[in-house]
């Protein structure tokens, strides 16, 4: 159809049919469903003017003439129109009904599409990407991308409704088609400028609407340093700078949509006047009756308000651009990891080497989902040619400064990210190739920051794996979680909430390391698993977890973050870490001796207190009165 | 941390009020008063708005008079009439048209004003209610009722709301031209309509029903897709790939269900009005026309009529639909006015408080019993008195109370009997402009937003300078520690400091105590995921800081302990030692000496 569209919309056009082709082929049955609905809505639409016509002629003006009518002619208005109203309430129940299952199947199998992208994508690309982003490209992108099927299946039945209009004007009366081939292109095209206009600034007011969003997600979650720091003022200015933005925004909105609206209410009223005058003028020439004239002026008024159902197509195709552009960009997302086929043994000891390793996170920060997905190049390099040996059955404390790339090391260690260069193993199987699910099977880290499932105690230590609630019940408390759990409302079926929310730091922790201990892995990697838990009661975890050990033949190689002395002097080996590089490996006795910023970070605190010592006897001896020790 | 949020597994109630008890119109009033741009100039609006309306009624008048006195007239049909018709007709839409312009601007300003207030309101209250009534809330669900809620009210009053005053007028404009031209027809076509608008009440609970499954289904469904984004590290270490996927499918197909069941329901109602609208036209073409055989009507007034039951079906049908955007504006204004109306339990004096007298602070508390609602109590008769300028630790085992008292002091959270004095004042009674500046807390978990080093430091303090940030790294012995990040103070930290290590992050938060320069400093875990040789680095920088300032430091590395002029031990609520470590540490039996020796045990 020639009609001024706007760039964007022009642009958009094309790749948008393509994208509407791929919902149309996902979703054939609906779809069609919704399509036919609408084509007997759009003719049963220009019949119902038409019948109405007809009846004006055929019953009512002779009735009037001869003062006088059957029942015979009331039932021939009562079933004409009737299978009409019908037959429209079907296609509209088959329209609607239809492009819903269509659009919501669509978003549900999108959905799961990109959600399974997100589970299937390496570490690496989850750190390229916020996870607010990610969160809403499951939800609003993929809605943004279908809704176009919500208006879609009517603006075609409104094709189809112009051109039967249009043949039954032609059917009437030359001139007064001739009327209506000027007001439905005008409607269209003055849709198409409004959408244009309005398409920019609708996108700004959607986009700002997702910054006042931002701000205040952040600035909520952040609630306790506000409040703490006394920054409410001016968290509500930052917060108010946005939302005004906003307020503009809309506005601007509002005076495109005041300026437009009006003018498409009125075209087809112009249009209805003029059928009006110029029929008039056809009557008089004797060349129509009055119901001609009526038939069309009514059909004018039935068609002028789905044509509006254009206006909503065009406005959506750049939003199913871009939505579709987002979503395309995670599911196309390539850098999978490459698994192997080869299982760890069975019966391994957990041995782990590291050769040469190095490993950088990638520069540039975050990227956006708009743009295709770049492995950008330049990070910080994290780790400088790491070579680690834990033999099988040992126990290994790593020590090192904070941000010298401990947790990093646990994250390579299981596979959870690959190195840039160098290899790992664990029991002699390189890494790269155990098949999937291999590692987990045979190796488990329980991370510093503890994520739970919104789920059961059980579910959160299982996680569907074949476990007894004797196993649960065992692995809770060499964990040091039975009591609690215990104590919970519903014991093992305690829901613990949107990530463990109903649970404190300590016993998230808890339940997290009993996660691990039930599958007895033979590589278990604690990334200072137990920050969160008292002194008194970490004693205790290792106790249990020696003891644990013991009972199933120390077969089981572990790797441990720490820095606490009771965890680090039952360690076979420590490695000192610095900077991401291994300074020293040995005992602790040995590097107590010859690594001089090991032997600082291990005993800073009874340096600490020596020095303190010290200090309150020089004080003691001095003459001077010191205010308040 | 970890202890508040062990007791905060007792914390049941405390939430928002959504103001379930007011009707619809309290709401609507309610919601007027807070955001009065809504109100100003309703009523010009309202009358251009009925201008606007009059508009639809001029073509069924033009269509009458142009059928019976234009083309039926006595003398053949008189095309000098309908064009002088038509001309004024078209004049007087062009004036409709102005009007509907003006109105829609006027909403849009109106609206678009009254609602960044009301977003604003609601945002500054969230800041202001208690830690604790923002911890009984999912996050989430506070900020949809600044975000999504709002939303929602300002689509209801720009479009269905507007929608909705004009098809009311519409429907009586309607009304009184049917009623004008027959008063016999007026009557079958109300008597077909009010079974619709009693059938329409019962769609309408329905309809709402339905809605409501979908916003839960929803809130379900985003839970289990952040699952699969929050929890990835966890997800791949446990190979639980497929389970996590299971459990999206499974939200993501109940919400599929739920929307598809509104939907279906909405279009039932939709399709009801359509069909009671066919049936209206049919009777009223049918009686009209055995009205117009006896000569009761014309048949320029009989087309006429069936344009106007056209115009009057119409606004019904629209109006069903956007009743529906009435109730979830509703429901978001209740949401915001409840959040608006829930009283701030920890109020700030403002104006009629004082200001924490100067210099070091001295602390006390008198007969203080906390419990966190719906829990047992947590505190018991804690009497507390430190000395201005001293250094004091306070230490205990988790879930013994002593985060609790920390809140307190900084009044984060108010006692429930007793009182806490900063100073001798009342802390109730200080201004929290004067409070905040001077008492500041570190908690473990420094939130950092997403934006560089730089302006995450400076959030404690705007607008400090560059050379005063780095110094106080280098004064705090962190100076080595940015010049290994990549951008040094430009580095992007992420989202919640996403891009930093939990240790690292609480650097960054002392940092920014650091530059506050308090006058009670007070550390709850602050430094728990710092290495040890950094944190016995920060300890001394900041005791040199805190020199002239009381400190206290709530710690479960006895670290801390050891160095404190003091230290307060809390066990299971009550204080239970006080004393320097060296004496306490001698009580052989008590509580500190066996908290020393299993800590000993693990670091030397």
């Amino acid at each position: 159809m020639p009609a001024p569209v706007a760039p964007s919309t022009a642009r958009a056009f094309g790749p948008a049919l393509r994208i509407i082709g791929v919902g149309f082929r996902r979703e054939p049955r609906p779809l069609a469903v919704a399509v036919l609905g609408s084509f007997v809505y759009g003719v049963m639409t220009v019949f119902t003017a038409r019948v109405i016509g007809h009846l004006v002629g055929t019953i009512v003006t002779p009735a009037v003439r001869v003062h006088q009518i059957t029942s015979a002619q009331i039932w021939t208005i009562v079933w004409e129109l009737g299978i009409v109203v019908l037959l429209n309430a079907i296609g509209v129940v088959c329209r609607r009904v239809g492009a819903g299952m269509a659009y919501y199947n669509l978003i549900a199998h999108y959905r799961r599409q990109v959600t399974r992208q997100y589970l299937r994508l390496p570490l690496a690309w989850h750190h390229r990407h916020p996870s607010g982003q990610l969160l809403s490209n499951a939800n609003a992108d993929v809605e943004a991308t279908w809704s176009i099927f919500q208006p879609l299946p009517l603006a075609l039945g409104v094709v189809v409704m112009l051109v039967v209009g249009v043949v039954e004007m032609l059917r009437i009366d030359v001139w007064l088609a001739l009327i209506g081939v000027l007001v439905f292109p005008t409607l269209f095209a003055v849709n198409a400028v409004f959408r244009s206009k309005m398409s920019p600034r609708a996108t700004r007011a959607q986009q700002l609407r997702g910054e006042v969003s931002e701000v205040a997600h952040e600035s909520i979650e952040a609630a306790l340093v506000v409040k703490a720091m006394g920054r409410e003022e001016q968290e509500t200015e930052r917060f108010a700078e946005r939302t005004n933005e906003l307020r503009g925004a809309a506005i601007e909105v509002g005076r495109v949509m005041g300026i437009f609206e009006p003018v498409i209410d009125a075209i087809p009223t112009f249009g209805t006047l003029a059928v009006l005058a110029v029929g008039t003028a056809r009557v008089q020439a004797g060349d129509l009756s009055a119901a001609d004239v009526v038939q069309v002026a009514y059909l004018f008024a039935l068609l002028a308000f789905p044509v509006r159902s254009f206006g909503w197509v065009l406005a959506g195709l750049p939003v199913t651009l871009v939505g579709w552009t987002r979503i395309d960009n995670v599911l196309s997302a390539q850098g999978s990891m490459a698994y192997g086929d080869r299982a760890l043994p069975a019966d391994g000891s957990g041995a782990l080497s590291m050769r040469a390793v190095d490993f950088s996170y990638e520069g540039g920060g975050t990227s956006d989902l708009s743009s295709k997905d770049s492995a950008s190049v330049g990070g910080a390099q994290v780790l400088h040619g790491v070579d680690l040996d834990l033999a099988g059955g040992s126990l290994t404390a790593v020590v090192g400064p904070t941000g010298s790339g401990k947790s990093t090391l646990t994250n390579v260690a299981l596979r959870l990210v690959d190195p840039d260069s160098g290899e790992v193993l664990v029991d002699d199987v390189r890494l790269a190739d155990v098949r999937r699910h291999g590692i987990p099977a045979a190796a488990t880290l329980v991370s510093q920051e503890t994520f739970l499932f919104d789920d059961t105690v059980r579910g959160n230590v299982t996680l569907g794996g074949p476990y007894d609630d004797a196993d649960v019940d065992r692995a809770l408390r060499i964990a040091q979680a039975r009591d609690f759990v215990d104590a919970l409302t519903d014991g093992l079926d305690t829901r613990v909430g949107e990530r463990g929310a109903t649970l404190s730091g300590g016993q998230r922790q808890r339940i997290a390391l009993a996660r691990a201990v039930i599958r007895s892995p033979h590589l278990l990697v604690l990334d200072d698993a137990t920050s969160a838990v008292d002194p008194t009661v970490e004693v205790a975890i290792l106790d249990g977890l020696r003891a644990e050990a013991q009972r199933r033949g120390s077969r089981s190689t572990t790797l441990v973050v720490a820095y606490r002395l009771s965890t680090i002097s039952l360690a076979d080996t420590v490695v000192y870490v610095e900077r991401g590089r291994v300074v020293d490996t040995g005992t602790h006795a040995e590097l107590m001796d010859r690594c001089a910023p090991y032997a600082r970070i291990v005993s800073a605190y009874a340096d600490d207190a020596q020095d303190r010592a010290d200090a309150k006897a020089a004080a003691g001896q001095d003459v001077q009165p010191v205010d308040a020790r | 941390m970890s202890t508040s949020t062990e007791e905060r597994s007792d914390t049941r109630t405390r939430h928002l009020g959504d103001t379930e008890s007011l009707g619809t119109w309290a709401i609507l009033r309610r919601g007027l008063t807070l955001s009065p741009e809504l109100g100003r100039g309703f009523s010009i609006t309202l009358a251009l708005a009925l201008v606007a309306t009059l508009g639809q009624v001029l073509v069924p008048i033009a269509v009458q008079q142009t059928t019976d006195k234009g083309i039926l007239a006595a003398g053949g049909p008189d095309v000098g009439l309908v064009l002088r018709l038509v001309i004024v007709v078209g004049l007087a839409v062009l004036l409709t048209s102005v009007a509907s312009y003006a109105v829609n601007l006027r909403l849009f300003r109106s609206s678009e004003s009254g609602l960044a207030t009301l977003r604003i309101k609601g945002f500054r209250q969230i800041h202001d209610l208690s830690m604790l009534t923002q911890n009984a809330e999912r996050r989430g669900s506070l900020v949809s009722r600044v975000t999504s809620d709002v939303d929602q009210i300002s689509k209801f009053v720009q479009s269905s709301g507007l929608t909705l005053i004009i098809s009311s007028a519409q429907i009586l404009i309607a009304t009184a031209l049917m009623l004008f031209y027959s008063p016999e027809l007026t009557g079958v076509v109300w008597v077909c309509f009010v079974p619709l608008f009693l059938l329409l009440r019962k769609f309408q609970a329905r309809i709402g029903r339905a809605y409501l499954a979908v916003r839960e289904r929803v809130g379900d469904m985003l839970g289990a897709v952040s699952e699969s984004v929050v929890g990835a590290t966890t997800i791949r270490a446990y190979g639980v790939e497929d389970r996590t996927a299971e459990r999206i499918d499974v939200a993501v197909e109940a919400h599929r269900r739920a929307a598809i069941t509104a939907q279906v329901r909405t279009v039932s109602a939709f399709v009801s009005g359509q069909v009671v609208a066919g049936v209206t036209t049919i009777a009223a073409l049918g009686v009209g026309t055995i009205l117009a055989a006896h000569g009761r009507l014309t048949i320029g007034e009989l087309v006429a009529f069936l344009f106007l039951v056209n115009l009057f079906t119409q606004p019904v049908q629209t109006a069903t639909e956007n009743l529906n955007e009435l109730q979830n504006a509703v429901a978001g204004w209740r949401r915001v006015i409840g959040l608006i109306d829930t009283p701030a339990d920890v109020p700030d004096p403002g104006e009629g408080g004082v200001d924490l007298p100067p210099g070091p602070v001295r602390v006390q508390l008198q007969d203080v019993g906390f419990a966190y609602p719906g829990g047992a109590a947590v505190l018991h008769d804690i009497d507390l008195d430190i000395t201005p300028g001293s250094r004091v630790a306070i230490v205990g085992e988790t879930g013994s109370g002593k985060t609790t008292i920390g809140k307190l002091l900084t009044r984060l959270m108010d006692p429930l009997t007793g009182s806490v004095l900063l100073s001798g004042v009342d802390v109730r009674r200080i201004r929290f402009s004067s409070l905040r500046s001077r008492v500041v807390l570190v908690p473990q978990e420094g939130f950092l937003f997403d934006a560089s080093l730089l302006e995450n430091v400076r959030f404690a303090r705007p607008g400090v300078s560059e050379d005063e940030v780095l110094l106080a790294f280098a004064t705090l012995g962190l100076g080595d520690w940015l010049d290994g990040l990549p951008g040094g103070l430009a580095t992007a930290v992420g989202q919640r400091g996403e891009s930093l290590s939990a240790g690292e992050r609480q650097l960054v938060a002392l940092v920014r105590a650091y530059l506050t320069e308090p006058d009670l400093l007070l550390l709850d875990e602050a430094t728990s995921a710092v290495d040890p040789a950094t944190e016995v680095r920060i300890q001394r920088a900041l005791e040199r800081l805190a020199a002239g300032r009381t400190s206290i430091a709530i710690a479960h590395r006895l670290s801390t302990a050891e160095a404190a002029d003091e230290v307060v031990v809390v066990d299971r609520g009550r204080i239970v030692q006080r004393g320097a470590h060296e004496e306490l540490v001698a009580d052989k039996g008590s509580v500190y000496a066996r908290m020393h020796a299993s800590w000993s045990a693990q670091s030397s």
